[in-house]
């Protein structure tokens, strides 16, 4: 299924570098997705012609997303979004162990779709604990803690630094959000049920992945449905999860080369960025992922600088405060103890340029100094 | 801990209440203290970060009578 190509430029001449929030879809995505519509469309639980079409087409996608993430086919489930992955898999986990306990432990700089199930998860009479992170913002292990779950990331999808997940995998039963990661760098090992998100990878958006490790202790912790999968919630979207496992074949065919390539583009990035004056860069330099970074400009107000490089044709995201619907500041940054205004993550498509990139870093430094200097500093 | 000088930056989105500490630092002498009383939730977190790259050195927070943060700040330098 692996085909190569470029994506069409949606808008030629503007630069989109904004991938860890989502990612373009991959051509291979598109190579699939037109005929997956037209033949995957009946309830793959049905025993006429179609619906055995469907059937074919949903475990195609299984095996093949099986095969790429290196578990196995009955470990994988297609849900309606990487948020409803992550909830299934960190509440299954507990409703699996329910019996040993109701403590869920977890990082302080996990994603909001962990710390909502953490907090689901005390509001109903469990507990909830996060560690703190170092300044890299890697974990800092609480041996003394309790846990009944573990959920950790494999790596920050603000940051991008690498989790010592294995460390923690004889602690308990180990939930690992891969959303950020998955296609990216292998998993690691020791995770009990893992969740990752087609759209961060090049697949279409509202497809999630729920892996459970065959003889995992895991119970849906929602009513449930009764689909072939024990796991799933309604009818699979058979197209998307066909177009997704395609792109996601084709991200783990060329990870060596792309993941390279976008290592040496971030590093003159975070090289550059650090020589203008009073910014700091966050994050942990090389044990990280291959295509983001982030770091935040002293006195820069970070919607003022969002809209700016879009007005000149740059798309990227932030993690302060007033760029957050919540107006609250990441909390990923803050558990970091790093400076949370002023602040822009980048993060690069398969197909980014030298020459966008190097675009972007002439145009930043005279865009701080500007809006500095209407600070009046 | 007495500050010398008293920033209220009530209703200041950040990074202005960071800003206008920057502004202010001069009109203490090495070694006083300069207070900034902030109801944004970025401050909390960037008051510490600015301390931490503007080589000065945070002293800690403390709760005014309507219940607002007050940052404390020595210059050192």
């Amino acid at each position: 299924m692996t085909t190569r190509g470029r994506t069409p430029d949606p808008t030629p001449g503007y630069t989109y570098l904004d991938t860890a929030s989502s990612e373009p879809l991959h051509p291979a995505a598109r190579a699939v997705i037109e005929q997956a519509l037209e033949h995957g469309y009946a309830d793959p639980r049905r025993l006429h012609g179609p619906a055995r079409n469907a059937r074919i087409l949903l475990d195609n996608a299984r095996e093949a997303t099986a095969e790429a993430l290196g578990v196995r086919a009955d470990e994988v489930t297609f849900t309606p979004s990487g948020t409803h992955a992550v909830h299934l898999g960190v509440l299954g986990l507990l409703a699996g162990s329910a019996r040993a306990g109701s403590h869920l432990v977890a990082s302080a700089v996990e994603h909001a779709s962990v710390m909502h199930a953490g907090e689901w998860h005390a509001a109903r009479g469990g507990s909830f604990t996060t560690m703190p992170v170092d300044p890299l913002g890697r974990v800092v292990d609480q041996p003394a803690l309790k846990a009944t779950v573990v959920a950790l990331q494999a790596a920050n999808h603000e940051v991008g630094t690498v989790q010592p997940v294995a460390a923690f995998a004889e602690r308990a039963p180990l939930f690992l959000d891969a959303c950020a990661s998955a296609g990216r760098l292998a998993l690691p090992e020791g995770w009990a049920a893992a969740a990752a998100s087609a759209h961060k990878w090049g697949g279409p958006a509202g497809i999630g992945l729920l892996l459970v490790r065959k003889g995992v202790r895991w119970r849906n912790p929602f009513p449930g449905d009764d689909r072939v999968d024990e796991r799933a919630t309604g009818m699979e979207n058979v197209p998307g999860a066909l177009a997704a496992a395609a792109a996601l074949q084709a991200v783990v065919a060329e990870r060596d080369e792309v993941g390279a390539r976008q290592r040496a583009l971030i590093d003159r990035v975070r090289s550059a960025v650090s020589a203008i004056a009073d910014t700091e860069v966050v994050g942990d330099p090389v044990d990280r992922l291959p295509h983001l970074v982030t770091f935040s400009f002293l006195y820069v107000d970070g919607e003022a600088i969002v809209t700016e490089l879009d007005r000149r044709g740059f798309g990227v995201a932030s993690g302060s405060a007033c760029t957050a619907s919540t107006l609250q500041p990441s909390h990923v940054l803050a558990a970091m103890g790093a400076l949370t205004h002023g602040n822009l993550r980048i993060s690069l498509t398969r197909e980014t340029t030298e020459a966008e990139v190097d675009a972007l870093l002439a145009v930043l430094p005279g865009i701080v100094a500007e809006l500095r200097a209407e600070a009046g500093l | 801990m007495d500050a010398v000088v008293e920033l209220d930056c009530r209703g200041m989105l950040c990074p202005r209440p960071i800003i206008e500490l920057a502004k202010n630092l001069h009109r203490v002498e090495v070694g006083e203290v300069i207070s900034v009383a902030a109801d944004d939730a970025a401050a909390a977190s960037d008051v510490v970060a600015w301390c931490r790259m503007r080589q000065q050195e945070y002293l800690g927070v403390e709760n005014a009578e309507d219940g607002v943060h007050v940052y404390l700040v020595r210059r050192l330098s």
